[in-house]
């Protein structure tokens, strides 16, 4: 119910929203959590496992218990806290994990059930038949239990990834955090301060206290809105700083629509930060934690900084008679919070003897409340006390055992916090994230007071450390009680208490897995699951790991934690994963001729991230093969285009270019010719074959180099190394030309009377003999021929600057084909270079020396080059090894595929037997038949035997006979024709 | 991770092509013999603490960086570039 004259909502702008179907108002500034409350709707979920009724708990993003889905279609949120939705109007919350309703749950029966549900009871249960397991219990288990569910459908929101910079990053907007802000604002900093909280100002809006004479939500206002004014500022809210990483840099979640109804056109759903920050001060506040007793987890049992939230904040009572049950000061605030708002204290149970009222409200000092009644909501709650036991009547009951400091992305770098006796709870190791600094409740400092101050002496320190002078300010005047606790975890006495509401993890679990001897901390949350949950057990892996300690007989800090990783709170994969989805992930090259080339109808296959035909179909042609035979005619019997841009072209000049060439080529280039191509080599320097192509000298210290298409990106960093690494007193420099030249391969008999219709200059075969390179103009543009040919045919490669490669690529294919040719895609370019035996990465796939490809001789004597030592290794020119062969189908069967392996006829085609594997294969039009490249042991010498090729995946086997890799033309007088 | 390149400043790892521990520099004479190649090309200390390793800037400036980096910190001490340690 709500209660006059207390609250931070709106009461003069009513929103309506439905949960479970049911139409409720509430106020703007509501969360979902203290609209259900407003409106007496208690119960909210059914807990995962035993499926208990279940209520709000918490008034942050610790909450266990009141998760909703919102949402629909592929927009379904799962799993998202009622306390930390904000309501909007139109707002539909659907409960979890109940069926038929939450009111009446079948699977409730679990709970009847629970004597024999405890830890590892499913590990005990269902082992056996061990068939079982996939089959029938685990899909049974998993539909019993679970939170909300996927949508199957596609996320059509959008999401978000962001990128900031900042000197200091303060996490958490509490006086701490608002504190240390101000001082580094102040002080001339780049501030970012983010808060998962819609509005600043953390457990001040929270509670009554006062600073600087000003009620405390009223003074965090305005320090907000001061900061908000420095244009060195930067205010996040509703963001969650969601992990610390190496070298200063942040995870941060903002949830940018989801207090609005559905994503704004060109909004985005949520942005996922990654905020890179020279210091950062955490202000992450502290979680109170629960006490376990039978029955603690009625929906009306909530914490007890949480009740009175809800009251300050929200002005919402969660019931009509608050009790308080606490071992610790602070929660007295609630009972006195309330009394102030004329809402009726039935008692505050306090463990210790030495309580005593701070108001005036009934206190039953040394007690313990050891059980509850209300089967959906609390009704009443049994008292033991010195004087024995008494039922007292109230609908709900705030609890607090304490408050556990949010020590958490202080661990997210391997830190283990500290126990500090004082406060019966976790500190952080200072110093246990680099560059970050600790401050206020998460640092183990209770008191506003103590909170300012330390938020301002940690901004100190940043400042500090990047060199900043620390401006002079005035510590605001604040509360400064000190916390006074005494330890109690569990309240002695039988039946189920819980510890981890959202995985129903009891007291009893935990002795159970200790008695068991799983008395390691991560062993005991394994075996329990206590902590497992969505919320990790924020509310309750304290308390958890206290009992294990007691029930193994050791300390709380030998004991220890388990380990907290990133994210702080769920954050969904499609904010992770923003940007990288679909061309994001998978970013498209293309080019010059792309445009043409689609509207020429040519499917595209992905080479790497370019894009390149695979044919181009004429009309009546109904099959990929007869596109691509058409394609290799053109280039045998009249001529061809090819796009070859996304070969790497590396351009490379210096004094020193041929010493660098001579270097990383097996072969020799310093006795290039200028106006020459040659082909080289390269290996790595282990002696395998690291990529091949032409390079060309242009002039006396100018070369161009290319590359393959898939290593281009590779033989550049390489050649980086090289002459960075190893050579760097060479005067020679290199850089990437490959997306600054448009290059066509013009190929076929009738290639020079093309190219002679396009150049400004007609070329004859003395000037331009075969492997001829040099600079021509092509229709008025400066370009570059290279005569060279990976179809074995007459043919060049003309190069353009890339703004021509469009109009060239056009006019090349229009005089092709006027010239009884036209476009050839890779299907074609493929099987020309395998009738010709060339190699591709298919063939030098990492595994091959020069000598396993038939290039031993390729490997000069005369010089030093990368890979020469290692190449010459005994192991590498041994007998036996793998040497590349033709394969040519002889049996009945005339299919050969790529990736089959060779067997010795008449033998099992099994590992022990295996002589070898196909590399490459492809119907030749030119020959009529199946053709193959391949590595068989020893292969070179074994030219005319016949062998059984065996493809395993595709059930076929073919007789075949190893020949020599050149399967046309192997004088190679068509290329110099 | 962040690593501070001479040339751009400090940039995030995902920028870099890591290459492991630096110790190609000292390329063996082609008949320094099997052991000394075997040890240039294969060998490889794995500390627990501080390792010099060849990071690449691939998706920056391009330069080769000689590291030094703390494996079980991962905090960063010095980068150079490798081209003025090689001189």
């Amino acid at each position: 119910m709500r209660v006059d004259g207390k609250g931070r909502v709106d009461r003069s702008r009513p929103v309506s929203f439905r949960f479970d179907g049911q139409s409720y108002s509430g106020f703007e500034g509501d969360t979902l959590a203290s609209a259900l409350l407003a409106n007496d709707v208690r119960m909210v979920g059914r807990s995962f496992k035993y499926h208990r009724p279940r209520g709000i708990l918490t008034a942050g993003s610790e909450e266990p218990n009141a998760l909703v889905t919102i949402g629909k279609g592929g927009a379904t949120d799962p799993n998202v806290r009622a306390t930390m939705q904000e309501i909007y109007a139109g707002l539909e919350a659907r409960s979890q994990n109940a069926w038929p309703s939450l009111a009446f749950d079948l699977l409730s029966v679990n709970d009847l059930a629970a004597p024999f549900l405890g830890a590892g009871f499913y590990y005990k249960t269902f082992m056996w038949p061990r068939a079982f397991w996939e089959k029938v219990y685990e899909p049974a288990i998993r539909r019993a239990a679970g939170l909300g569910a996927l949508a199957a459908t596609k996320d059509g929101d959008h999401y978000e990834k962001a990128y900031a910079f900042c000197d200091v990053l303060v996490i958490g907007a509490g006086p701490t955090g608002l504190m240390a802000a101000w001082v580094a604002a102040q002080s001339g900093a780049d501030v970012i301060l983010a808060d998962e909280d819609a509005r600043m100002g953390g457990r001040l809006n929270a509670e009554t206290l006062h600073v600087d004479g000003m009620p405390g939500a009223e003074w965090a206002a305005d320090m907000a809105a001061k900061l908000a004014e420095m244009p060195n500022v930067r205010l996040m809210t509703r963001t969650t700083v969601t992990g610390a990483y190496d070298g200063g840099t942040y995870g941060a979640l903002e949830r940018v629509s989801q207090h609005i109804d559905g994503v704004p056109k060109g909004g985005v759903r949520e942005t996922f930060w990654r905020i890179v920050a020279k210091r950062a001060v955490l202000a992450a506040g502290a979680i109170e934690r629960h006490i376990a007793f039978q029955n603690n987890d009625r929906p009306g049992i909530m914490a007890a900084g949480a009740v009175r939230a809800y009251l300050n904040r929200w002005g919402v009572a969660p019931g009509q008679a608050i009790s308080v049950f606490a071992n610790n000061d602070d929660a007295h605030r609630t009972a006195m919070d309330f009394q102030e708002a004329g809402v009726d204290v039935a008692a505050v149970i306090d463990s210790r003897a030495e309580a005593k009222a701070l108001g005036d409200y009934r206190v039953i000092a040394g007690a313990m409340v050891t059980g509850s009644t209300g089967r959906k909501g609390l009704t009443g709650i049994e008292v033991q006390s010195g004087s024995g036991t008494q039922k007292i009547a109230t609908d709900c009951l705030a609890v607090s055992g304490g408050w556990n400091p949010t020590v958490h992305m202080t661990c997210h770098m391997n830190g283990r916090p500290i126990w500090n006796e004082e406060i019966a709870s976790f500190v952080p190791t200072p110093g246990a994230i680099p560059g970050m600094e600790t401050a206020g409740a998460c640092n183990g400092a209770f008191s506003t007071a103590a909170c300012l101050a330390q938020g301002v002496a940690a901004a100190k320190v940043c400042l500090e450390a990047i060199n900043m002078k620390v401006a002079d300010v005035d510590l605001p005047v604040a509360d400064d009680t000190a916390y006074s606790v005494a330890p109690l975890w569990a309240v002695p006495g039988k039946g189920r208490a819980w510890l981890d509401f959202q995985n129903d993890v009891s007291v009893k679990d935990v002795r159970q897995a200790a008695k068991e001897n799983f008395t390691s901390v991560e062993h005991m949350k394994r075996y329990t699951t206590q902590g497992m949950a969505t919320d990790q057990g924020k509310n309750s892996n304290v308390t958890a790991l206290a009992l294990l300690a007691d029930a193994s007989g050791r300390g709380i800090p030998e004991t220890g934690t388990t380990t907290f990783r990133p994210p702080f709170v769920p954050v969904a994969l499609a904010a992770f994963g923003a940007g990288a989805q679909g061309k994001g992930f998978a970013p498209e090259r293309k080019t010059t001729s792309h445009a043409a080339t689609i509207a020429a109808g040519a499917p595209m296959i992905e080479a790497g991230m370019w894009y390149r035909p695979s044919y181009f179909p004429a009309p009546g042609e109904t099959t990929w093969r007869q596109s691509c035979d058409r394609e290799v005619g053109y280039v045998r019997e009249a001529v061809g285009v090819c796009d070859v841009s996304t070969l790497g072209k590396i351009d490379i000049q210096g004094p020193d270019a041929a010493k660098l060439l001579d270097f990383v080529y097996t072969n020799m280039f310093s006795t290039l010719k200028e106006g020459r191509v040659r082909y080289g080599l390269m290996l790595r320097e282990d002696g395998f074959v690291m990529d091949d192509g032409t390079t060309a000298r242009l002039g006396p210290n100018h070369y161009v180099m290319t590359t393959t298409t898939a290593a281009a990106g590779q033989v550049m960093r390489h050649l980086e190394f090289v002459t960075q690494a190893l050579r760097p007193d060479w005067d020679v420099r290199i850089i990437s030309v490959t997306e600054q030249w448009a290059q066509f391969a013009v190929a076929g008999p009738k290639a020079r009377d093309l190219l002679n219709g396009v150049l400004d200059t007609p070329i004859d075969n003395d000037a331009w003999p075969f492997m001829a390179c040099g600079e021509v103009s092509v229709q008025g543009v400066p370009g570059r021929l290279f005569r060279i040919s990976f179809s074995g045919e007459h043919a060049y490669e003309i190069a353009v600057p890339s703004r021509y490669g469009d109009s060239l690529f056009r006019l090349l294919v229009a005089r092709a084909e006027g010239a009884g040719g036209g476009a050839y895609g890779m299907e074609a370019l493929n099987v020309l270079r395998i009738e010709k035996g060339f190699i591709t990465h298919a063939e030098i796939h990492g595994r091959v020396t020069a000598q396993d490809i038939g290039m031993g001789r390729m490997l000069s004597r005369k010089k030093d080059f990368i890979g020469k030592t290692m190449a010459a290794r005994p192991g590498l020119n041994a007998d036996g090894l793998e040497q590349l062969v033709g394969l040519k189908p002889v049996g009945p069967v005339k299919q050969l595929t790529a990736g089959a392996h060779i067997y010795s006829d008449g033998e099992e085609a099994v590992r022990a037997h295996d002589q070898g594997y196909v590399t490459s294969v492809a119907f030749s039009p030119t020959l009529g038949h199946y053709m193959g490249l391949g590595f068989v042991r020893d292969g070179l010498s074994r030219h005319g035997e016949t062998l059984n090729m065996v493809d395993h995946l595709r059930g076929i086997q073919t007789q075949v006979a190893l020949c020599d890799p050149v399967f046309f033309d192997p004088e190679g007088g068509r290329t110099r024709g | 991770m962040r690593l501070p390149c001479p040339i751009c400043g400090a940039r995030d790892v995902r920028e870099f092509y890591y290459q492991g521990a630096a110790v190609m520099l000292d390329r063996p004479a082609p008949d320094a013999g099997v052991e000394a190649w075997d040890h240039y090309l294969h060998l490889r200390e794995n500390p627990a603490g501080d390792l010099e390793e060849f990071w690449s800037h691939d998706a920056g400036c391009g330069a080769w960086l000689k590291v030094v980096r703390n494996t079980v910190t991962h905090e960063v001490k010095s980068a150079e570039l490798t081209a003025e340690v090689a001189r």
